[in-house]
């Protein structure tokens, strides 16, 4: 039986409670520590010459003409920075024996993906060096580039031709061998004989990440400790990354991450440009910065998602799922990247979902090939994983002629029923499927909505009305450190907390995550105020310095609050443990008879009582302690969670399809996720909002296309085609709450929750709205062309002819949307 | 090199420029104003948007000569004595901003599309901030923001409890 919460209503003042962002104020008014706002006295800045070429070999550099440009203080190729520039490596080996081509932040003869650094200029101003960049002249051999991730597969063309193999790694999860399931290929053998089986492969293209602020990175090496500036999601990491491979003690290098203007996963990376400026500014003992284009982004920072995906399904005849086998082909790129080949194994548990499927096999092949390194993108593994069960348990209800919402009901795992460990191995403990659809259906209209595409369907209605569907899952707050040490992951998944109480009364937290837009500076201080009985205005919240916030393991995978949010909880009880002694010596009371209430200890059953502030400024005086006892209230604590977090939910999206032009217009999305406890609804909401319009786009709009020579063409916001206002429209998101058990606050993780879900439910909304054409899938982006492509392929609408004039399918000046208000009445009752 | 008087919230700057540096790069390097920043090279994500004697322009594409004997306003110079300009609080009140990037050319933008036309339809909304990208909100609370201000509705009235953590 899941579990419910039933702990008392309004528990604490500051849980759940929709608080105002204490972050906004320096954002809304520009006060704001961008990296690339900083400037140092002396400081130099960065051009980076960047290969053209997929794959070549460099023969000469020419650098004169740089060198003796106006404002050029040097030049730098990559044989000049060898001894100190150290590596980009990959904290993820998913196999002993992965092959991962060392990542060196500027290459030294081997190109492998156009965009990768062969020279860098550095000048006294940015334009100069940008000018100046334009005068190196780079000789290189062009070798063959190998682009398509199929054809890497066969190596025929090698990304590397060094290693011999494009093959980074296989990795496998099997139920049979694993011990949590059947024989998949006994499911498959018995339902191609007596029951059914189906066979799709999907296509996940390759996104880029497009966070707004472009990368930068200030080095300034003039200190005792070198300290880096960078807009990271990751600095401990950075920091440790720097130390494992330039020959830099840890302890003399501090990074920063300042304000950092989003990363969705882009930015957690080690970057190339990180350690080339870290050199540069080494080596010429001077502060320096170097601030990327937006163009650069496009070819240097890291990609997401880009592999194909072969799935089995199995069931009986009634739509029972008996079995689920599922190949991949990913491609990395060019490099491991930090995750590099885990993104995919990421998946291994998510493609079973929230089903009870009693056989399940998962393979990935790791590929690399010559385009940009490709790694963890808002979701990292599980999306994809999402996006194909989803996708094929439409073609299922299809298949069984059921509607989707009915094949889901009969294989998914009931809330009676938790915990349950999946047949991938993962114990769910929580989670109420019934419920969040029940009020997903609600809110949407679903039967309502059911009953107009009938109509349309019946009136052949030249626009016609899909719904979509997606009931998923994920596993959330990476990670527990012993899981990760059993998947060969280069370090652990805890998350460390300190809170400094200090002596007028306000209160410092100190946090490992490293927040880019989430909030946390609000979200912490409101569980440490809420626990510590303290205001929300007086607690401060520290990040993002290694020097101000030692231990950290930063922020991604809808770890921050699950298993960082638990740190707080852990210090802050043992700060008030800290404080018993002391307050019971100062009331000269039994330590036994004191209640720890709203801030407060008091003497039970007599009015006697002190704050612990108060116990804060006694503790910093220190002249009235009992024996003992150290003066500190100060405490630390590391989180190391023993599971993962499952949260869930529903998402249901109507999208009216053109069946003339091909075109695709969101007429209504509604999602009730359940992510368990929610400690602020505003900023939860705003995770989803944003998640949802991500997933949305990799269905309907984004891609990264390379030509044949391995040039991004997308390579730009112009050729990206990231959604605009104009593009989207406004959301109904709902909860409902089954507490995760594996942190005492109950939280699950929202940040990939959205984009998780939405990709297949506006896919499945497409392929049902055209269904009865005959048609079963679209490849993503599922852009007019494609879905006018598979119109006219499907043979509908061409016997009869066009309508001299064509009547404006979608109304002019109308919203784009419905009525919200039309579907929600008799909601949240 | 060329020399150009700009008053910048309010302030008048006499500089000598490049005639091909941009108004955005003069802001921020030779004024100081970085609260207006950069998203792009292309025009198309609107993160530099100010206000050139009171319309919106993307700051990446004027050139800071263009900008002499001209007024242009930031995001630094939109509050008045301290007090938030109202499209400000907006935006803080209805969260309309994550990690606050695109936040500066979107509060201007937001501003001039009112000016234009006080009292927008949600699709107008919409259409009037195309020009400015946002990666974290999914525009959702932006375009409540706007709505705010302009003393509308929200697009999407949440159901009552809906953000409450409802039991199952």
């Amino acid at each position: 039986m899941t579990a419910v919460d039933d702990r008392p209503e309004a528990q604490s003042a500051e849980i759940g409670k929709a608080r105002r962002r204490k972050e906004d104020q320096r954002l809304i008014t520009g006060r704001t520590k961008w990296t690339d706002n900083i400037h140092l006295t002396g400081m130099l800045h960065l051009a980076m010459v960047r290969s053209p070429l997929a794959h070549a070999t460099i023969t000469n550099i020419a650098t004169d003409g740089a060198r003796s440009a106006s404002g050029v203080m040097a030049v730098f190729v990559g044989a000049d920075i060898a001894d100190i520039q150290g590596l980009n490596i990959t904290a993820w080996p998913v196999t002993a024996d992965q092959k991962s081509p060392d990542h060196l932040p500027m290459v030294l003869e081997h190109v492998a993906h156009a965009g990768e650094i062969v020279a860098v200029v550095v000048a006294r101003t940015a334009a100069e060096a940008r000018d100046a960049a334009e005068l190196v002249d780079v000789d290189y051999d062009e070798l063959p580039a190998v682009l398509d991730l199929k054809e890497a597969a066969t190596d025929a063309v090698l990304a590397h031709p060094s290693l011999g193999t494009n093959k980074s790694a296989f990795w496998q999860l099997d139920s049979k061998e694993g011990g949590t399931g059947e024989d998949v290929d006994e499911a498959i053998a018995k339902a191609r004989e007596d029951g059914i089986v189906i066979e799709r492969e999907y296509r996940q293209q390759r996104l880029i990440p497009a966070f707004m602020e472009p990368r930068s990175t200030v080095v300034d090496p003039t200190g005792e400790q070198v300290t880096m500036w960078s807009s990271t999601q990751v600095p401990h990491i950075l920091r440790f990354c720097i130390a494992a491979t330039t020959g830099l003690p840890e302890s003399k290098i501090r990074v920063i991450a300042p304000d950092v203007g989003g990363g969705f996963g882009g930015k957690l990376q080690t970057t190339p440009e990180e350690f080339v400026t870290l050199a540069v500014a080494r080596k010429l003992g001077r502060p320096c910065k170097y601030t990327e284009t937006r163009s650069e982004t496009m070819v240097s920072g890291h990609h997401g998602r880009d592999q194909w995906q072969k799935l089995t399904l199995s069931a009986e005849k009634d739509g029972t799922v008996t079995g689920l086998k599922v190949e991949l082909l990913a491609d990395l790129g060019a490099y491991a990247a930090i995750v590099g080949g885990g993104v995919p194994v990421l998946g291994a548990w998510m493609y079973n979902s929230i089903y009870k499927f009693p056989a399940y096999r998962f393979n990935t092949t790791n590929l690399y090939t010559n385009k940009t390194w490709v790694d963890a993108y808002r979701g990292a593994g599980r999306p994809e994983a999402t996006f194909a069960i989803e996708r094929i348990m439409d073609e299922l209800a299809a298949e069984v002629g059921v509607d989707p919402l009915t094949i889901r009901e009969q294989n998914w795992i009931t809330h009676e029923e938790f915990p349950f460990t999946s047949v991938a191995g993962m114990t769910y403990d929580s989670g109420n499927y019934e419920a969040a659809t029940a009020k997903a259906k609600e809110l949407f209209g679903y039967d309502e909505l059911r009953a107009e595409q009938q109509e349309r369907r019946d009136s052949n209605d030249p626009v016609q009305l899909g719904i979509g569907v997606s009931t998923f899952t994920e596993m959330c707050g990476l990670a527990p450190s012993r899981v990760l040490g059993s998947l060969n992951y280069g370090a652990g998944g805890w998350e460390s907390a300190s809170i400094r109480m200090l002596a007028t009364g306000t209160v410092e937290v100190i946090t490992g995550t490293s927040p880019h837009g989430q909030g946390h500076e609000t979200a912490w201080s409101q569980i440490v105020a809420d626990r510590l009985g303290v205001p929300f205005e007086n607690v401060e919240v520290l990040h993002g310095d290694t020097q101000i916030a030692p231990k950290g393991m930063d922020t991604y995978g809808s770890r921050s609050l699950v298993v960082g949010g638990e740190a707080l909880v852990l210090a802050a009880d043992k700060v008030i443990e800290k404080a018993r002694p002391i307050a019971a010596h100062l009331l000269e009371a039994n330590i036994d008879d004191l209640e720890f209430a709203s801030g407060s200890f008091s003497v039970k059953g007599t009015d006697k009582g002190i704050k612990l502030t108060d116990i804060a400024l006694a503790t910093f005086a220190g002249h009235n302690l009992p024996d003992g006892v150290e003066p500190t209230l100060d405490a630390d604590a590391t989180f190391d969670p023993v599971n993962f977090s499952f949260p869930h939910g529903t998402h249901l999206c109507a999208m009216e399809v053109d069946t003339e032009t091909g075109a695709t217009k969101m007429r209504k999305y509604v999602c009730v996720d359940d992510i368990g406890v929610i400690i602020n609804p505003l900023i939860v909401e705003g995770q989803v909002h944003g998640g949802l319009v991500q997933g949305i786009a990799q269905a309907l709009w984004e891609g990264a296309e390379y030509d044949e020579q391995g040039t991004l063409v997308s390579g730009s916001f112009v050729d990206y085609t990231l959604p605009t206002a104009a593009d989207t429209i406004s959301f109904i998101t709902d909860h409902t709450t089954s507490p995760a058990t594996s942190n005492s606050l109950g939280t699950k993780g929202v940040g990939e929750a959205g984009t998780i879900a939405s990709t297949p439910a506006v896919v499945n909304a497409i392929v049902d709205a055209l269904r009865p054409l005959g048609i079963n899938d679209i490849t993503m982006p599922c852009t007019p062309e494609r879905v006018w492509t598979a119109i006219q392929s499907a043979g509908s609408n061409q016997s009869e002819p066009t309508p001299t004039e064509v009547q404006p399918h979608f109304e002019e000046g109308s919203g784009n949307q419905d009525d919200p208000g039309t579907a929600t009445q008799g909601a949240g009752q | 090199m060329t020399r150009i008087t700009v008053t910048v919230d309010g302030t008048s700057y006499s500089d000598e420029v490049e005639p091909r540096m941009l108004l955005v790069h003069y802001l921020r390097e030779a004024v100081g104003k970085t609260g207006t920043v950069i998203g792009c090279d292309t025009s198309n994500c609107g993160a530099c948007t100010v206000h050139l004697d009171g319309r919106s322009v993307k700051s990446c594409n004027v050139l800071a000569v263009q900008a002499d004997g001209h007024e242009v306003t930031t995001i630094e110079g939109i509050a008045v004595n301290g007090e938030l300009h109202p499209m400000q609080k907006a935006f803080h009140e209805c969260h309309a901003l994550q990690c606050g990037y695109c936040t500066p050319g979107m509060i201007l933008q937001a501003i001039d599309v009112l000016n234009e036309n006080p009292h927008p339809s949600e699709e107008e909304i919409r259409v009037g901030l195309e020009g400015n990208l946002c990666r974290c909100t999914g525009y959702h609370n932006i375009v409540k923001a706007v709505q705010q201000v302009a003393g509308q509705d929200s697009p999407v009235e949440q159901p009552e409890g809906a953000t409450a953590g409802v039991q199952s």
